[in-house]
C-alpha cells in the first residue's frame, strides 16, 4: 500500500468554492485557486473538486476553473460533475485534471466506464458511489446533488462496485450517505465490505469528524484514502496534525 | 532552450506542459518529426494504454525519430514504459530502447491495482534531483522490469523502477508534475543536466 491519502473535497459552483447547508442555500466560501493552494501547502495528498448540481441540472462541469487549478497546484486532483461523454472527459484531462470522477452518468450508461478506461487508462477513471443503507442492505442512489432529483437505482452497492471495476474503473469513492455531514465516523463495515469486493483502491467518504475516524477508515475499513470536506473547510482538523497523529498510530503517511 | 513535448493527440498534456512553464519554459507541443528531432530536449508523456499509444506513434511516423534522438529525452509514466521492448498491455511491441518488458501489477490484499498514490523512493543516484525517502505520486497498473537502467525504485509487491536512465533517455514511472516539491526538483535536475 502506498502512503494513505488524505483528500479534501471541495464543492464548486460557478467557479467558486461553496458550502452546502443541508443540501440547500449554498454559501460562497471563497476563490477556488486560493483553496486549492491552501490545501496543497498544508499537505493534502490529493484534491477532489465537485461541481455540485451539474449532473442533476444535466450539464457538464466547465474546464475554465480546472485550468486555473492545474496551473497552481502540484498534487493530483480529480474533477466530478455531470461528465457524460468521452470528449468531455478528454477536455477535463487536457485542462490538467489527473482523474475524472463519474457517478450518475455511469448509472445511466455503464458502457461510459469502458470507453473512458480504454482511451485514458483505468488510473484516470474514478467511480463515485452514493451508498444508502436500508433494511441492512446497501443500495446505490443517483442524482444525489439535489434532494429533489435523488432517486433509487435498484442496484445493490456491492454488485455495482464489482461491475464498474470489471468495466475498468480504477478507483472507488464510496460515499456512505447516512454518514454524510454527521461527523460520527466513516461507515467502517461497509467500507471494508467494498474494499474486500474489489481489487482497486477505495476512498472512504462521509462522516469524518475526528482524527480517530481517519485512523479507523485505514486500519479497520482498509481504505486507501479518506475524503472529507467540513472538518477541513472549517479548520476543525489541521492536515499536518492529522498526519502526525496517523503516523503515531503506525499508519504510513506522506509528510 | 527548446523543449518538444511529443503530442500523440489523446489529451492530458495539460499538467505536464504547465510544470515546465513554472521553470519559465514555453514547451513546444508537437507531433512534427522535424521539430521533435531539432529540439534541445524531448519529452514523451503518456496516459492511456500502450497499444493505443504505439498505434498513434506509428500513424504519426514518429518511431524512427524517437529511436534516433541523441539529445536528452524524458519519458513519463506510459511514456517510460514505451521505451522498453514489449508491454503485456494488449501485448504491444514498444520502442525497444531499453532492454526489458512491461508487466501487469498483480493485486493482493492491502495492495490494490492501480498502484495509485504516494510511495517512498529508494534512490541510487541523487544527481536525478531525488533523495531516498522522498514521496512521489504514482498512478499505474503496469510496471517495467527492474534492471541495470534503474536509478530509483519503489516497492509494490515487487520492485518498481521509478526512474531509469539509458543512453540519452530518462524515464519516470511516477508523475513529477504532480509530485510536489520532489517532482519539481526531479524535473529541474533533468533540465539542468
Amino acid at each position: 500500500m502506498p502512503a494513505r491519502r488524505i483528500i479534501p473535497c471541495l464543492d464548486v459552483k460557478d467557479g467558486r468554492v461553496v458550502k452546502g447547508v443541508q443540501f440547500r442555500a449554498h454559501r460562497d466560501v471563497g476563490d477556488i485557486v486560493e483553496h486549492a493552494l491552501r490545501y496543497s501547502e498544508e499537505g493534502a495528498d490529493e484534491l477532489v473538486f465537485y461541481d455540485i448540481g451539474a449532473s442533476a441540472e444535466g450539464r457538464c462541469l466547465d474546464t475554465d476553473w480546472i485550468r486555473r487549478i492545474a496551473r497552481v497546484i502540484d498534487i493530483p486532483f480529480a474533477v466530478a460533475g455531470g461528465l457524460r461523454t468521452r470528449d468531455q472527459a478528454a477536455a477535463c484531462l487536457d485542462a490538467g485534471a489527473d482523474k475524472v470522477s463519474i457517478n450518475s452518468p455511469a448509472l445511466e450508461r455503464p458502457a461510459l466506464i469502458d470507453e473512458l478506461a480504454r482511451d485514458f487508462g483505468s488510473q484516470c477513471v474514478v467511480l463515485g458511489v452514493d451508498s444508502f443503507e436500508a433494511g441492512g442492505i446497501y443500495w446505490v442512489k443517483q442524482y444525489t446533488g439535489s434532494p429533489d432529483a435523488t432517486r433509487d437505482t435498484g442496484r445493490q452497492t456491492l454488485d455495482w462496485v464489482r461491475e464498474v471495476t470489471g468495466r475498468g474503473a480504477g478507483e472507488i469513492v464510496l460515499n456512505c450517505m447516512r454518514r454524510d455531514g454527521v461527523r460520527t465516523g466513516y461507515d467502517l463495515p461497509h467500507t471494508r465490505a467494498v474494499v474486500d469486493a474489489v481489487t482497486v483502491p477505495v476512498i472512504a467518504s462521509g462522516g469524518a469528524g475526528a482524527p480517530e475516524h481517519f485512523r479507523d477508515a485505514f486500519m479497520m475499513g482498509g481504505a486507501s484514502g479518506a475524503l472529507a470536506a467540513t472538518v477541513f473547510h472549517d479548520r476543525l482538523i489541521p492536515i499536518p496534525a492529522l498526519k502526525e497523529f496517523l503516523a503515531t498510530c503506525g499508519i504510513e503517511v506522506r509528510r | 532552450m527548446t523543449l518538444a513535448v511529443v503530442d500523440l493527440g489523446y489529451g492530458n498534456l495539460g499538467s505536464i506542459a504547465i510544470a515546465f512553464e513554472r521553470f519559465g519554459l514555453q514547451p513546444l507541443v508537437t507531433a512534427d518529426p522535424e521539430r521533435i528531432a531539432g529540439a534541445d530536449k524531448v519529452l514523451l508523456p503518456g496516459v492511456g494504454a500502450a497499444g493505443f499509444a504505439m498505434e498513434r506513434i506509428a500513424t504519426l511516423g514518429l518511431a524512427p525519430v524517437l529511436r534516433a534522438l541523441t539529445q536528452p529525452a524524458l519519458g513519463i509514466c506510459l511514456g517510460m514504459q514505451l521505451l522498453f521492448e514489449r508491454s503485456e498491455e494488449e501485448d504491444t511491441p514498444c520502442l525497444g530502447l531499453i532492454p526489458g518488458q512491461v508487466r501487469r501489477l498483480g493485486p493482493a490484499p492491502e495492495r490494490p491495482v492501480p498502484h495509485m498514490g504516494w510511495s517512498a523512493l529508494e534512490v541510487e543516484d541523487e544527481s536525478i534531483g531525488l533523495n531516498s525517502c522522498d514521496y512521489v505520486y504514482f498512478a499505474h497498473s503496469y510496471a517495467c522490469d527492474d534492471g541495470p537502467a534503474t536509478v530509483a525504485r519503489a516497492t509494490y509487491g515487487r520492485t518498481i523502477p521509478a526512474v531509469v536512465r539509458h543512453a540519452n533517455w530518462t524515464g519516470a514511472q511516477f508523475h513529477p508534475e504532480r509530485s510536489g516539491k520532489a517532482g519539481a526538483a526531479f524535473l529541474k535536475a533533468w533540465l539542468d543536466a
